[in-house]
């Protein structure tokens, strides 16, 4: 199909994922972004959030903590430490990360930029818990 | 002459031995499968990971605001040297060579007159350069009790790296490890890791792709390269563990081999001297009759 880009998710250890998809949406730094084919090549960092990727038609979810993104010539490419498949995820891990960020946000010591990225992940995390 | 009781027990000692070292070279084998996998898992991550900073320093027009770990301190004064080893031995010149390279980089840099420090991960490369260079070790460490070294593990390497960095206690950082070519072969190399090294020629010569920046290179950059250290690092380690298992592969190989060959020797000699004292014992016994 014309409209399908490739499409990787790479961990330091292995793919995680790695197909033709028709539209994946990333929590970019700035705000979210979904990329369809023939996106304007990018290179941008991500926040903690879910990724998802809409394989024609079949959608699949993935949490991330933080990442690079590069989209270039129809290629889009995720560079994270962290993925995990949302359904493989259970609820106690997600509570246990949550307890641990939210710990770390009352720390009066973080920078912004941190403080940033934590309420981020709390936010994320609620949402999935 | 040993007599054929010593003879007996050595050729026992030695098979017994053979017997160890055949089973070693079995584990590193199947050891050698995963670490090697993962070795090659691993690059794709880490060779994008250098291709996206490439993209983003082709871009960079203005050089004066890029990031200090890209440019460096613009000193050559201190060197941090991270020695990366394995924490078990026979494994053949595996931890030697590293050791080799990193001294002749040592003293170099100390003949110089430059400042060194040494961050040693592993045991078996502390061993080796305590002698001569303890003084400049600023932190060891070792994996003795993981099995498995992950990601976290490299980036809290990377971790204090970084942490060195800011509080400008080196200008140039090296890695010291095995790159893994093959079973056999393993080279050990030096890489420098701060500041990132000088793009080569030939990936100038690329087509220049105009990217999109969100939010600008710099903050880009200042986001990527600490992650990049980090990758670096897990890269040497990925490559460590493969070189490590290869090379205690062929040293086991090569040490049943030479067993081998020494229980056919004792085994010869063993039954020279055996035929040598029924001899003497016949002989004995013919010239008593003759005598009589």
């Amino acid at each position: 199909m014309a409209e399908n880009f490739k499409f990787e998710l790479v961990k330091p250890d292995q793919f995680v994922f790695s197909s033709e998809v028709s539209s994946v949406k990333i929590p970019c730094y700035e705000g979210e972004m979904t990329i369809l084919r023939d996106h304007i090549s990018l290179i941008t960092f991500l926040r903690p959030g879910i990724v998802e990727i809409d394989k024609q038609g079949n959608l699949e979810k993935y949490y991330i903590e933080e990442g690079t993104v590069e989209f270039n010539n129809n290629n889009l490419l995720v560079l994270t430490s962290t993925a995990e498949k949302l359904v493989e995820l259970d609820k106690n891990k997600i509570n246990q990360i949550l307890a641990d960020t939210e710990k770390k946000l009352n720390d009066d010591q973080i920078s912004d930029k941190e403080k940033y990225f934590l309420t981020y992940k709390a936010s994320t995390l609620k949402q999935l818990s | 002459m040993p007599s054929l009781d010593d003879l007996k027990k050595r050729i026992k000692s030695v098979k017994s031995t053979q017997k160890i070292t055949k089973a070693m070279k079995m584990v590193a084998a199947a050891k050698l499968k995963k670490a090697q996998e993962n070795a090659e898992k691993g690059r794709p991550f880490s060779d994008k990971m250098q291709n996206i900073i490439l993209n983003l320093t082709l871009a960079m027009k203005d050089d004066t605001s890029a990031p200090k770990l890209l440019t460096g301190t613009g000193n050559d004064k201190t060197y941090l040297c991270v020695l990366l080893t394995a924490d078990r031995g026979l494994c053949g010149g595996f931890n030697t060579n590293i050791c080799k390279l990193a001294k002749k980089h040592f003293r170099q840099i100390l003949n110089d007159g430059k400042n060194l420090k040494i961050i040693s991960v592993g045991s078996k490369g502390y061993d080796q350069i305590k002698k001569e260079f303890s003084k400049y070790v600023i932190e060891k460490r070792d994996f003795k009790n993981i099995k498995n070294i992950t990601f976290d593990d490299a980036q809290n390497i990377g971790k204090i790296i970084l942490e060195l960095f800011e509080n400008n206690q080196f200008d140039k950082c090296f890695l010291f490890f095995n790159n893994f070519k093959n079973v056999i072969t393993q080279v050990p190399k030096a890489q420098q890791i701060i500041p990132a090294q000088e793009i080569d020629n030939q990936s100038k010569d690329q087509n220049k792709t105009n990217y999109d920046f969100e939010p600008d290179e710099d903050e880009i950059l200042e986001d990527l390269l600490p992650k990049n250290i980090s990758t670096q690092i897990f890269k040497a380690f990925l490559e460590n563990a493969a070189s490590e298992q290869g090379s205690r592969m062929t040293a086991m190989d090569n040490a049943t081999r030479n067993a081998g060959d020494l229980v056919e020797k004792l085994t010869i000699n063993y039954n020279r001297s055996r035929q040598a004292a029924i001899t003497k014992e016949l002989i004995e016994i013919i010239s008593g009759a003759e005598s009589l």
